[in-house]
């Protein structure tokens, strides 16, 4: 095995850290002023006058960590993530891999699959509402559809841009086309396929939120998931809630990301170092 | 493994047969016999074919005529146009292709663990032996993306040795570095070829490397490409650097860049782009 260093998950030395903390301070800080400068001075800053203040918004949301409700927004939504991109990263990765490994199957598939790629994933709703059972699924299957895409393109364009030379070099130490495809082809796609789910992961979010929207998602705030909370806070004019249902999806989508590219570098040992 | 008894006949490689748009001979009536243990250099100006030939032992491109032999087996002729690649013929590239999602330990194991002919511990055991003995176990944790290009090819080099080949193919290994790593990388080179033993086919359009490192140099003449001349070198062994004053090494540069120059010319005039594939 390598020697490898174990990062700790958060380096309170690094000084990236404490100027993204002072960057998150003082954009609180403009918005606190632009809220409140009408009041102050009279002169309403356009657009964002019309927000509620951040201290409203930590107000509202303190208020609301202590409902369950709230939680189990977060824990719908994100099983729908998970599900959805799950599934994309298992079929989306292994079809990826696939035709990258068989020419035959890459040219055949690969203009369907850039037929389909342009849909946007919410144009899928009404056909996912026909395909599934239950609304659970529907949503599922249209967050999945928003993360497979760029991981299966990704996947088999990183196959595609695999120096020659490594093949050959494979095939001049005696290695075998199976051999080749797990020692070679498997790690020098990884980095294109991370850099998929990555983005995969992003768009995933923009899509459940959508999915959660049109849905209608349950009754209250706490059945139909993050998405639903900004669509029930708006409805019912309560808009510090909107804000922090919005502020919600923000960290969530930010964690999401953060973890997938925290599961890159630890299969990819090598990219940190040579970077 | 041993051996490394390579015999080329009469190996001519001719492109775009078939296709009716003209054809190139890349490669005409080489032959040429390595006995074991040599460093063969083939030495010729660009787009001479050289590459053809190694690529041709290889197994990298087929051969339109003649036939290649290592230790009294057939790797191709006109029955079987295309050697097909193995590990006792190993090649290593100008441009690194250690696998760089591997550390160096790693990707010397790589070889005998793939043959299977070692087990994955046992492989990366050599590999570490290996290392050690060139002095370089500093690096055996390492990823290339980490080495200088000097370390990088030192470590390609000890790769292709770790598969124990019959013949080491280097095809212009230390092309582009500037000259005072091209020495260092001489000089380990020779190291590497005294203790292994093994049978080197070396590519180069550089004289004084051709000299330097081979125990004999062939000169080949520009397309069609074939063997102008081979040129034993009786310098001692080993050699340091301290041997390019000497005049002995001196007048066997001149006689092998006057064999040289015309083809370079020749290869200049005509202006054509190095075939590949």
């Amino acid at each position: 095995m390598s020697a490898l260093t174990v990062r700790p998950a958060v380096d309170f030395r690094s000084t990236a850290l404490w100027r993204g903390v002072v960057g998150v301070l003082v954009a609180v800080v403009l918005w606190e002023v632009s809220t409140q400068l009408d009041e102050w001075v009279g002169v309403a800053v356009p657009f964002l006058a019309a927000l509620p203040a951040p201290s409203e918004v930590a107000a509202d949301f303190g208020e609301l960590v202590l409902t369950p409700g709230y939680w189990s927004s977060w824990s719908l939504s994100l099983q729908r993530v998970a599900l959805g991109f799950g599934c994309a990263l298992v079929l989306g990765g292994g079809l990826g891999l696939l035709m990258a490994s068989r020419p035959l199957l890459r040219q055949t598939f690969f203009p369907v699959l850039e037929t389909l790629r342009p849909i946007p994933p919410l144009a899928w709703v009404p056909l996912a509402i026909i395909f599934w059972p239950t609304a659970e699924l529907s949503i599922a299957f249209v967050t999945f559809l928003g993360a497979f895409f760029p991981i299966v393109l990704n996947t088999v364009g990183g196959s595609d841009e695999i120096d020659r030379r490594y093949l050959l070099a494979a095939r001049s130490m005696g290695a075998n086309k199976r051999v080749i495809f797990r020692r070679v082809i498997l790690p020098a796609t990884l980095p294109s396929l991370v850099t998929g789910a990555a983005v995969g992961m992003g768009i995933t979010w923009e899509v459940v939120v959508a999915a959660e929207l049109i849905s209608g998602g349950g009754q209250g705030d706490g059945d139909g998931g993050l998405g639903f909370l900004v669509w029930n806070a708006y409805q019912g004019g309560d808009l510090p809630r909107v804000v922090v249902a919005m502020v919600s999806l923000g960290i969530a989508g930010y964690v999401a990301s953060a973890l997938v590219r925290r599961l890159g570098d630890h299969f990819m040992p090598w990219k940190k170092v040579s970077s | 493994m041993t051996g490394g008894h390579l015999v080329l006949d009469q190996v001519g490689k001719v492109y775009g047969t078939g296709t009716g748009t003209g054809t190139v001979v890349a490669v005409e009536d080489c032959s040429l016999e390595i006995t074991p243990g040599e460093l063969h250099v083939i030495l010729g100006p660009s787009g001479c074919g050289k590459s053809t030939l190694l690529n041709a032992v290889a197994g990298f491109t087929a051969i339109t005529s003649g036939s290649v032999e290592l230790d009294g087996r057939r790797l191709c002729g006109p029955e079987l146009p295309m050697a097909s690649p193995g590990a006792d013929r190993v090649v290593v590239f100008q441009d690194s292709t250690l696998f760089p999602w591997r550390t160096v330990t790693e990707n010397l194991a790589y070889g005998p663990e793939v043959q299977g002919r070692q087990r994955r511990r046992a492989a990366r055991e050599t590999a570490l032996e290996r290392l050690a003995a060139a002095g370089l176990s500093d690096i055996a944790d390492r990823y290339p993306g980490e080495l200088s290009t000097g370390m990088q090819r030192r470590a390609e080099i000890l790769r292709a040795l770790c598969n124990e080949p019959a013949v080491l193919l280097l095809d212009e290994p230390f092309r582009g570095m500037d000259a005072l790593s091209r020495a260092a990388m001489h000089e380990a080179l020779l190291e590497t070829h005294a203790r292994s033993g093994v049978t080197v086919l070396f590519i180069t359009h550089d004289v004084e490397e051709a000299v330097f490192l081979g125990t004999h140099v062939s000169v080949m003449t520009t397309r069609p490409g074939r063997i102008k001349t081979t040129i034993t070198v009786d310098l001692p062994r080993p050699r340091s650097l301290d041997i390019v004053t000497e005049p002995h090494f001196r007048s066997l540069v001149g006689e092998v860049s006057e064999a040289v120059r015309a083809e370079a010319r020749r290869a200049f005039e005509a202006g054509e782009k190095e075939m590949v594939g």
